[in-house]
């Protein structure tokens, strides 16, 4: 089973002064005012936030089920837009395999593979036996879900008492938080390179094709940072 | 629970679920040395950015009734505070979501 130590240490990450606990919870009262405005009731809301937990993949779903789009629709919308999500997992979960830990463990917890918890295990692997990485990652990913959980649930009671104003004011803190976590993050030349061209060429795309545009914009820009740091390396 | 709420929220979890366990599926064989994994770091990261700056840029929701000259002041003051506060998240954080209240009223 799981590690109650590594659990609660990675659980307890969130709990630092500079964690994304603060950010990641307003975006999701943000969601919760959202989904009641849109008429849904608080189970629903709440079922939303626990099986998707993923926030463009909860707006995408919302502006879906306004316009009365088909499921398909939504199935693709929200696939396009949360496709990000693979490229994620593929550079986390490989500092985390271990011959000795069940499988279900990672494919359980890969559920909890969102830019708060990923930017957390990305920052703090290397302080953790590679054995126990997955047990760690379990801890952050539980906290930050029922930090998004709990938000959602705050969020739906208060939207009667939030004017336009707050929430605006809530939906900008996510985007300005991990704006900061990414340039914070960039101390490898690969890594400052593929925050610095992917938001230039992510709106660029935004042009031809809004539903394409992340994913080009990332591929472009990230293989291009990558070309060029492996040739700066070497 | 009405149906059809019922429906999407299912579809979308799904939409989402799959790129997670297939991120996992492929992690099985791609060492952490490798160029592969160094490649879909660079990708995550891009991804990530071009995600965040189409946020800000082409918002949807709430965020899409605030002028662009608003969110981009918001951006680059909050910015600002994460150079000056010695790289601080919490203090631009905070700053933006008040000031983004704020300006959008003058703006």
């Amino acid at each position: 089973m799981v590690k109650k130590e590594l659990f609660f240490r990675g659980y307890k990450s969130i709990l630092k002064s500079d964690s994304p606990a603060i950010a990641l919870g307003c975006c999701f009262i943000a969601i919760g005012a959202l989904l009641k405005n849109i008429g849904f009731n608080i189970q629903e809301s709440i079922f939303s936030t626990m099986l998707i937990y993923a926030l463009p993949g909860s707006l995408v779903m919302a502006e879906s089920i306004l316009v009365g789009a088909s499921l398909i629709s939504i199935f693709i919308a929200v696939w396009f837009v949360n496709a990000r999500l693979y490229p994620m997992a593929v550079s986390l979960f490989p500092l985390m395999m271990d011959e000795g830990q069940p499988k279900w463990k990672y494919y359980l917890s890969c559920h909890f593979i969102a830019v708060s918890a990923w930017l957390i295990m990305k920052s703090n692997y290397e302080k953790i036996d590679k054995k126990d990485r997955v047990d760690f990652w379990i801890g952050i990913g539980s906290a930050t879900w029922s930090v998004a959980v709990i938000s959602t649930i705050i969020g739906f009671y208060l939207s009667d008492y939030l004017n336009k104003d707050m929430l605006m004011g809530l939906a900008i803190l996510n985007p300005i938080y991990f704006t900061c976590m990414m340039v914070g993050a960039m101390k490898k030349i690969q890594v400052a390179l593929s925050v610095t061209l992917g938001a230039i060429l992510g709106p660029v795309f935004y042009f031809f094709s809004p539903e394409w545009s992340i994913l080009l914009g990332g591929i472009f820009a990230g293989s291009f940072a990558y070309l060029i740091g492996e040739k700066n390396v070497n | 629970m009405s149906i059809n709420i019922l429906l999407s929220i299912i579809v979308t979890s799904l939409a989402t679920y799959v790129s997670r366990f297939l991120g996992v599926l492929s992690s099985v064989r791609i060492k952490e040395t490798s160029k592969l994994f160094r490649w879909f770091n660079c990708l995550a990261y891009a991804t990530l950015a071009a995600l965040i700056a189409r946020t800000i840029i082409f918002p949807v929701g709430v965020l899409s009734e605030a002028s662009y000259l608003s969110r981009v002041l918001v951006v680059l003051l909050s910015l600002g505070i994460f150079f000056i506060s010695r790289k601080n998240f919490v203090y631009p954080t905070i700053f933006s979501a008040i000031s983004m209240a704020f300006l959008n009223n003058y703006f």
